[in-house]
């Protein structure tokens, strides 16, 4: 299935983003709407409207960055966690990198 | 013909830009940038005046900024600068050195990037990594980090770079093939009789001597963690140069802006003992005739209870005439020196720990 693809049949759910990454993209906001399939769609999906914020999330191994913590449904997610409708999935700086 | 003259300081918390003038008298601060990132190394390309930043952050890893307006605005790009998958990701950016056609960009742990597009992307100089040595490279105290990068000032093919702990490499064809250049280098850390090995020196600081004369070598200068050295033959030989300084230890050197023979150094109190100037006395050494004899640089520094140590990007010459010195010491302390090291002022004091000391003259 094709990034394209998935995007149309993926379900929309509400990310919040760190105010430390915002500064790194003017005009970035702290709350919005996306529709993805997974954490790593959701990176895909930030990196089309703001390019370079997928790199700034996710390493070259790949994996979310060490310090960089993505909660789904208040646990911690990995790059393959899947995003059900609706879901709210928060960006965080993890304490230990600050 | 007005011209203004800055000092680009990266640090552990952003990077900073002195302003001065021509004369060298007065400066003033702007900053913190690159949204106090720890940047280590921030340059400027002196053909199109950008002002670029090598850094990495704890939360989102490496990238390169850069200003085209002397620091007023800044973007910045990762695009290309990773490694493949599963391989241990970039933890930071570490050198930068612009060459006739685009930039480099040495980086943790140690590889080798280039950009042509103004540092919007870079892709990996792969010859390097690929280099049979490369698993037995090892991390120094500031990590596996590729710290220093040459381009030849006439022919682009030709490239150096240094590696902590790796050592001194060369490549004659762009970056495709590359040999170590260590012969006559000592690892005081390793057994006896292997105290002179192929590669895996520790190398602290890589510096080409100016002005080439046409069909002679080049001339390049290297502290290390064991020794200072003076090669006439582009490194595939080095002599030691460390007879009449206090200390075999330090981190940075930098040629004179004309004159090959005339070199500045800080060495330190060893490797074992805090790593600060001896004595808690401040002073740069200087060799005017290549390293055979040196004198210590001390008006205008600090000579009691001084407990600085600077480190190996943070010593800088200006192209002016004659030539101004500056250091940054980790204690966010910034010297300068408007005779080529004679006396000495204190121009910044209290920044972030400082990583890096670079110049940028701009024609008004």
């Amino acid at each position: 299935m094709t990034n394209q693809a998935s995007a149309a049949t993926a379900p929309t759910v509400t990310v919040v983003l760190p105010a430390a990454l915002r500064a790194l993209f003017p005009g970035a906001p702290s709350r919005l709407e996306l529709a993805a399939a997974s954490v790593a769609d959701l990176l895909d999906a930030l990196d089309a409207r703001w390019p370079g914020m997928r790199d700034r999330l996710r390493d070259s191994t790949p994996a979310v960055r060490r310090h960089v913590n993505v909660f789904v449904d208040g646990r911690r997610a990995k790059l393959e966690t899947p995003l059900e409708p609706g879901t709210e999935v928060f960006i965080l700086t993890a304490m230990s990198g600050g | 013909m007005a011209k203004s003259l800055h000092l680009l300081i990266g640090t552990k918390k952003g990077a900073f830009i002195l302003d001065g003038d021509p004369a060298r008298e007065s400066w003033s601060l702007r900053g913190p940038f690159c949204e106090a990132w720890p940047i280590n190394h921030l340059i400027a390309d002196p053909a199109s005046g950008a002002i670029y930043g090598a850094g990495g952050n704890e939360w989102f890893g490496p990238a390169v900024w850069k200003s085209e307006d002397l620091g007023a605005t800044w973007s910045h790009s990762s695009e290309g600068l990773a490694y493949a998958e599963g391989e241990t990701p970039i933890k930071a950016a570490w050198s930068l050195a612009p060459d006739r056609d685009g930039l480099y960009a040495g980086v943790e742990p140690a590889g080798l990037f280039r950009s042509e597009d103004a540092g919007r992307s870079w892709r990996q100089v792969a010859g390097l990594r690929a280099h049979p040595s490369r698993p037995e490279w090892q991390p120094g105290g500031g990590g596996l980090i590729l710290h220093h990068v040459l381009p030849h000032p006439e022919d682009p093919r030709q490239i150096w770079v240094a590696i902590s702990t790796g050592g001194v490499f060369h490549s004659a064809d762009g970056g495709e093939t590359w040999e170590p250049r260590n012969k006559g280098t000592r690892n005081d850390f390793s057994p006896e009789d292997q105290r002179y090995p192929e590669y895996g020196q520790c190398v602290h600081s890589l510096v080409m001597a100016p002005g080439r004369a046409p069909g002679r070598t080049e001339r390049l200068y290297q502290q290390n963690h064991c020794g200072m050295y003076r090669s006439d033959d582009g490194g595939r030989s080095w002599d030691s140069i460390e007879a009449g300084l206090p200390s075999t230890f330090g981190f940075p050197a930098v040629a004179h802006p004309r004159d090959p023979e005339t070199l500045y150094l800080v060495p330190l109190n060893g490797d074992a003992q805090g790593r600060f100037m001896p004595e808690g006395r401040t002073a740069v050494w200087r060799s005017r005739d290549g390293g055979a004899s040196w004198q210590d640089l001390r008006a205008g520094l600090p000579q009691e209870n001084a407990f600085l140590g600077v480190l190996r990007q943070a010593l800088a010459t200006d192209p002016l005439e004659p030539a101004g010195i500056y250091f940054g010491t980790t204690s966010g302390a910034l010297f300068a020196s408007a005779d080529e090291g004679e006396t000495w002022t204190c121009i910044a004091q209290h920044l972030p720990a400082i990583s890096s000391v670079e110049t940028l003259l701009v024609e008004g």
